[in-house]
């Protein structure tokens, strides 16, 4: 769609795909390093104990088995693991210690020859517990007298900021309307296919701690450093494994501060892959589990003026960076609507479940789930269409750059032309009718919409704004290229991947701005010590600040040429034309120097370089997030991510009233994300995000029972959507460039998942709503709902 | 999730593999794993011995016996799926068999299998129940028959003797103006039913129900026969508020199953609902007109 | 305990303990890395190979079973080194893939699908796969990759009109 991109925009082909379809992929449990011995867990039955002992006797003389590690071992050697919130008192190990707060954590670690052998021999460990009161509701926790999860922290609550963006008391006053809403956003995950794996090895001859694993986590080789102790110049993280799909939850601390531990403690390379139980119960990848109240001041045309809304997030037992999953929202809390006031409450609260981490946007789904059902039921109870009430709302593309109560601007949409198209493609009027033909043959059957944003580019303030301990206002990424004295070009990227063809992004911007073809363009991983910095692929930001970062490290490259050629063909610079690898003087055009010239020069000619000028040809930039770089003002007020794409779901769901099976009769997708560096890749990720989307509204859950276990812990009750449930959808593209970027992009990572459950949710209430019922809490389950109908339909019509 | 060791033999025939059950109490056979092994994965069935009975031809078949069709309990699923006399003379484990599983599950489980686990959503023993059909299995040197109904005695448990190994399920042909109905729903499209019924019925000249067989799976710990419900449509024309109501009174009492899936009251009503839906398609079916899907 | 596997062609003699699943033998003991552990009781799919041609997930057999009966991998459908079949080469062409950790299994089951139906129905590839989860792609460039291939397929080395 984009005009005058060579390869940017184009329909190439992702390069990472050659090694995958043939199997030849580097995943790390491919990884066969000589000598290495396997780990398996002992797990915490209850959700809360007191770890009395430990009798590890007959472990110790099965075969094959060469150590067992426990808690207080490990507590000596290490520190806590890194938090994001300022809370001393609830430290974070990998292994329980003296105390386990939720059933399946991790108490004991088997050492063994084959992993077979270190289950055998974690079944003989013998643990003598004494189980504690325990809390699992959120609301449970927040009361006096609850169960304290972590004791020495005096309650459970982490967290409990309240933010006052505008004359939200002054707003309400003035509005005619209001009502209030509960919405519910269970706890469930984003669960790749591949589960977290670690294979660590101790080198004490070069005092390098190598580490091959499936990750994806911003400053991992800081946390794996701090935690052992050792200096972050003694870890070597191997960036080119390839990861299994990620979506957020492979952060993997635990079991790398694990690893790391004993390979140094053992001397030989100690590997552990998760089994599924262990991922499900214990990998500490469980995504938000978060209660809103919600109240919205509007007038009688639907527009809502002000928001009130308190976020309770269910943490699990243990925090990491989770508990700042209420303050990315933070910079997109309005959605893309003209609020002109918000009051933003954000509690944290531990429990003794399962601990959670970063999942696939960061809060935005949850938040964007709780905005959108505010929105239909705004104009529900207008008597209005959802459609023309969000219309109303929506920023106008003349307003931006626009900017939001909370401090955020966001640099630009087209919203009302992203749902115009849709709407071309799909008719209102035709959707509405065949709801109606579905209703007249005995279903139930809903519209459902939902219109979002995807903040993308990570510029993660929310820290700061949370924990005012914190000051980075810095988020870069980085890029190197290198040209050696063959001509051959060479990138490097300086994180894991985990399918987001971040190789191919390289080649392609470097291809665009070098006017080379990207597939001649190598793009290489360094591991952690060769590695400049990069803030990792979070936020939806890798478009945007590695495509940055290529590109601006292309530039000087580019730039260095012309400035060669120009120099030995003796004229300005100014007069120098960069074309195709070659620069030739603009007032001469046969007069030049070919890319083997330049090559030449530069890397054997010195004597005709210019003054001053490095030999050879190697680049690098390192690139820091657009439009960031303040902290909070006093009052909560701070400019976050630089990027905002925008996603206009719109669906027909029919129900079967007597089974309450929903099913997608058609979903439609307005997306804009600006310039698409490869539309491949953007696509697929954000069918993969709807695909997530309608697993979170429908399908998945954490469920546990009243005894604190975690009944959903295989595949055979965490139910993630096969091909059946993913119905055909179309999606179609705008590009409304973003003003910040390199190439007019913006991210697009997380895009399909932010909205898909805000639109089945409302599409589920709009079919329902005849019966005089609602649903706002997700998964909306196929028994519940069947229930939910036939309760009402026993009440008879309202 | 590796599974305890254990000693892995294969047989040639059945009096084998009795005997090395006979031997050790903690052996098992294996046939196509598919329950098996991931039970064993998570170490919740540890048996010191399996005995690979896949290798059996002689109870791996599907033929035509007098007034019934035998299956060798080895059979694969996929065969019966396959089959020509399956679908010509069981259009009722035809109709099923495709929602068992996944097709790379029906590659390797066998009807065997699947029938000695009991499962309360299995397919396979909601029809033998459904088709009063009767299961072999060899003993001690001998070859026993029991009734479907008593085959099954409550949730993953079957009255097969202790050293007993299945051999054979045995399905009685109806004759006549035969129609058949499967309904189960699932949040997924393969996962385990909630709740599944299986209808078949035989038609008169005039439309009229002469005989009738109705069966519930995945409600109750063993699937259920609505023999009440068959008692009042038969004999007569098969309207539906007959049908619905003589259903709903045939699962008023019933103890259904609640869990993490699905409520008892849902499994109740939904019961109710798709034993109708399967009952008026089998009549459709035997009527020769086409059916919808679900 | 001893046993003979026939995979991708190959006889191979292998001594490994009767618990060894299928997925972990043909991982550990015989360097054949395509087939994935997902879940490793039988739902995601990412372990499955060919078995006589039959697509089934390899963690739910021990070694031991699969004595006898030929095994392909994904390492068996390549071609040779650095070659593409049509099927690979299709999911490159429609990027049916991300991660890349289901694709193995997603290309064996596509296999073994155009082997039995070389013109599926969108539904006949939706229901072949149905068994094997993505949590990348939401299926969409993987259904396409399959009908691509199909189509492709189907019009190899098919005598021309004129020559009928």
């Amino acid at each position: 769609m984009s005009t005058g991109h060579r390869f940017v925009s184009t329909d190439r082909r992702v390069r990472e795909d050659r090694r995958f379809v043939a199997g030849k992929g580097r995943f790390v449990a491919d990884i066969d390093l000589p000598n290495t011995k396997h780990v398996a867990l002992v797990t915490c039955p209850h959700p809360a104990a007191r770890i009395k002992n430990i009798d590890k006797t007959t472990a110790l003389k099965m075969p094959g088995v060469h150590y067992i590690l426990d808690g207080a071992e490990l507590a000596a050697a290490t520190l806590p693991l890194m938090t994001g919130l300022d809370t001393p008192n609830v430290p974070r190990r990998p292994l329980a210690f003296e105390v386990a707060r939720y059933s399946g954590e991790w108490v004991a670690a088997v050492i063994a020859d084959t992993r077979a052998q270190a289950e055998d021999a974690a079944e003989e460990i013998t643990v003598d517990y004494q189980p504690l009161a325990f809390v699992l509701d959120a609301e449970q926790a927040l009361e006096k007298g609850s169960a304290l999860v972590h004791e020495a922290h005096g309650s459970n609550v982490l967290l409990d900021k309240t933010f006052v963006w505008g004359e939200v008391d002054k707003d309400f006053a003035a509005s005619p309307r209001r009502l209030s809403l509960r919405v519910k956003w269970g706890r469930s995950s984003t669960v790749p296919i591949e589960t977290f794996g670690v294979v660590a090895t101790w080198d004490p001859w070069r005092e390098i701690l190598d580490v091959y694993a499936s990750i994806q986590m911003p400053r991992f080789s800081d946390q794996i450093g701090a935690a052992l102790k050792i200096p972050n110049t003694c870890v070597r993280v191997h960036y080119d494994v390839d990861v299994g799909g990620s979506y957020g939850v492979k952060r993997g601390i635990k079991h790398t501060v694990l690893c790391g531990y004993l390979t140094r403690r053992l001397g030989f390379p100690v590997r552990l892959i998760e089994d599924r139980l262990e991922n499900m119960r214990g990998g500490d990848a469980h995504g938000p589990e978060r209660l809103f109240d919600v109240e919205v001041a509007f007038d009688d045309t639907g527009v809502v003026r002000s928001m009130k809304m308190r976020a309770l997030e269910n943490l699990g037992a243990y925090a990491g960076r989770s508990p700042f999953q209420l303050g990315k929202p933070v910079g997109a809390i309005v959605g893309p609507y003209k609020i002109r006031s918000v009051q933003y409450r954000a509690i944290a609260v531990v429990t003794n479940k399962t601990t959670q981490d970063a999942v696939r946007g960061f809060g935005q789904g949850p938040t964007n789930l709780a905005l959108e059902r505010c929105m239909d039921e705004v104009a529900n109870v207008l008597g209005l269409d959802p459609l023309e009430v969000r219309r109303r709302n929506l920023i106008r593309h003349e307003e931006f750059p626009y900017l939001i109560p909370s401090g955020t601007t966001y640099d630009s949409g087209d919203y009302h032309t992203v749902i115009d198209k849709v709407l071309a493609d799909t008719g209102y009027d035709w959707l509405k009718s065949e709801r109606d033909r579905l209703r007249g043959q005995g279903k139930l059957a809903g519209i459902g919409m939902a219109a979002c944003l995807e903040p993308s580019g990570g510029n993660a303030t929310f820290e700061a704004l949370l924990n005012p301990k914190i000051t980075t206002s810095t988020f870069m990424d980085s890029c190197r290229i290198n040209v050696d004295g063959a001509g051959a070009i060479t990138a490097t990227m300086h994180t894991t991947s985990s399918g987001q063809g971040h190789e191919t992004l390289v080649g392609t911007v470097i291809g665009e701005v070098l006017q080379l073809d990207p597939d001649t363009v190598r793009v290489t991983r360094p591991d952690s010590l060769n590695s400049l910095p990069s803030g990792t692929p979070v936020g939806s930001r890798m478009a945007i600040m590695l495509g940055g970062a290529a590109f601006h490290a292309a530039q000087k490259l580019k730039a260095k040429l012309a400035a060669i050629g120009a120099h030995d063909l003796g004229i300005p610079v100014e007069r120098a034309v960069y074309e195709h690898g070659n620069v030739h003087d603009r007032q001469s055009p046969s007069s030049g120097r070919s890319w083997a010239d330049l090559v030449n020069i530069a890397h054997r000619n010195y004597h005709r370089m210019p003054e001053g000028f490095e030999p050879g040809l190697a680049v690098e930039h390192v690139y820091q997030v657009p439009t960031g770089g303040t902290l909070p003002t006093p009052d909560g007020r701070v400019h976050m991510y630089p990027c905002f794409s925008f996603e206009f779901h719109l669906l027909l769901l029919s129900i079967d009233p007597d089974l309450g099976r929903p099913e997608i009769v058609r979903y439609r997708l307005g997306h804009d994300c600006g310039t698409q560096i490869n539309p491949k890749i953007v696509r697929g990720m954000t069918m993969g995000g709807i695909a997530h989307g309608i697993g979170a509204a429908l399908f998945e859950e954490f469920a546990y029972n009243d005894e604190g276990q975690l009944i959903a812990q295989t595949f055979m009750d965490y139910l993630l959507p096969s091909s059946h449930e993913v119905p055909p959808i179309d999606i179609i593209d705008h590009e409304t460039p973003s003003p910040y970027t390199v190439l007019g992009q913006k991210g697009s990572g997380e895009s399909g998942y932010l909205g898909a459950p805000a639109a089945l949710a409302n599409a589920v209430n709009d079919a329902i709503r005849p019966l005089g019922i609602s649903v706002n809490t997700l998964p909306i389950k196929m028994s519940a709902l069947g229930d939910l109908i036939a309760d009402a339909g026993s009440r008879g019509p309202e | 999730m590796k599974a305890a060791p254990f000693e892995y033999c294969r047989v040639a025939n059945i009096e084998e593999a009795c005997a090395m059950l006979a031997a050790d109490e903690d052996a098992r056979v294996i046939a196509g794993g598919q329950t098996l092994v991931p039970m064993m994965a998570m170490r919740l069935a540890r048996p010191t011995r399996l005995i690979d009975i896949n290798h059996i031809a002689a109870l791996s078949y599907i033929r035509a016996d007098g007034e019934a069709v035998s299956i060798g309990a080895t059979t694969r699923q996929c065969m019966v799926e396959r089959d020509a006399l399956v679908k010509a003379r069981l259009p009722l484990l035809a109709r099923a068999v495709p929602f068992i599983g996944h097709t790379a599950t029906r590659a390797r489980g066998t009807v065997g299998g699947s029938l000695a686990n009991a499962d309360p959503a299995a397919e396979l023993s909601l029809v033998a129940v459904t088709l009063d059909a009767r299961l072999s299995y060899r003993v001690n040197g001998r070859t026993e028959t029991v009734a479907a109904r008593d085959f099954d005695i409550g949730p993953m448990t079957t009255s097969l003797p202790n050293g007993a190994i299945l051999t054979a399920v045995h399905f009685p042909v109806w004759a006549g103006k035969t129609g058949v109905g499967f309904h189960e729903v699932s949040a997924r499209r393969s996962d385990f039913a909630f709740v599944s019924a299986a209808a078949q019925v035989e038609l008169s000249d005039d439309g009229e129900c002469k005989r009738i067989a109705i069966g519930i799976g995945a409600a109750t710990a063993t699937p259920l026969r609505l023999e009440s419900a068959e008692q009042r449509l038969k004999g007569g024309a098969l309207d539906g508020a007959k049908i619905k109501a003589a259903i709903t009174e045939a699962l008023s009492d019933i103890d259904p199953l609640a869990d993490l899936h699905a409520s008892a009251n849902y499994r109740r009503r939904v019961a109710a609902s798709l034993a109708s839906r399967a009952v008026a398609d089998a009549r459709a079916h035997a009527l020769g007109k086409s059916i919808h899907a679900h | 305990m001893h046993i003979k596997l026939i995979v991708n062609g190959i006889e191979h003699a292998l001594d490994i303990e009767p618990r060894t699943t299928l997925l972990d033998c043909l991982r550990d003991n015989l360097d054949l890395k395509g087939a994935h552990a997902g879940c490793e009781h039988g739902v995601c799919g990412a372990c499955t190979v060919l078995f006589d041609g039959v697509a089934v997930r390899s963690c739910l057999m021990f070694a031991p079973q699969a004595e006898g009966t030929p095994i392909t991998t994904i390492e068996g459908v390549t071609p040779g080194p650095g070659e593409l079949s049509p099927v690979q080469d299709a999911f490159c062409e429609t990027h049916g893939m991300q991660c890349g950790y289901c694709t193995p299994a997603m290309i064996l089951v596509a296999h073994a699908l155009l082997a039995d139906n070389p013109d599926p129905t969108r539904e006949d590839i939706v229901d072949a796969i149905s068994g094997n989860i993505c949590r990348c792609t939401g299926y969409a460039q993987i259904v396409e990759a399959i009908a691509l291939a199909a189509e492709r397929m189907r019009g190899a080395n098919r005598p021309s009109e004129r020559q009928k």
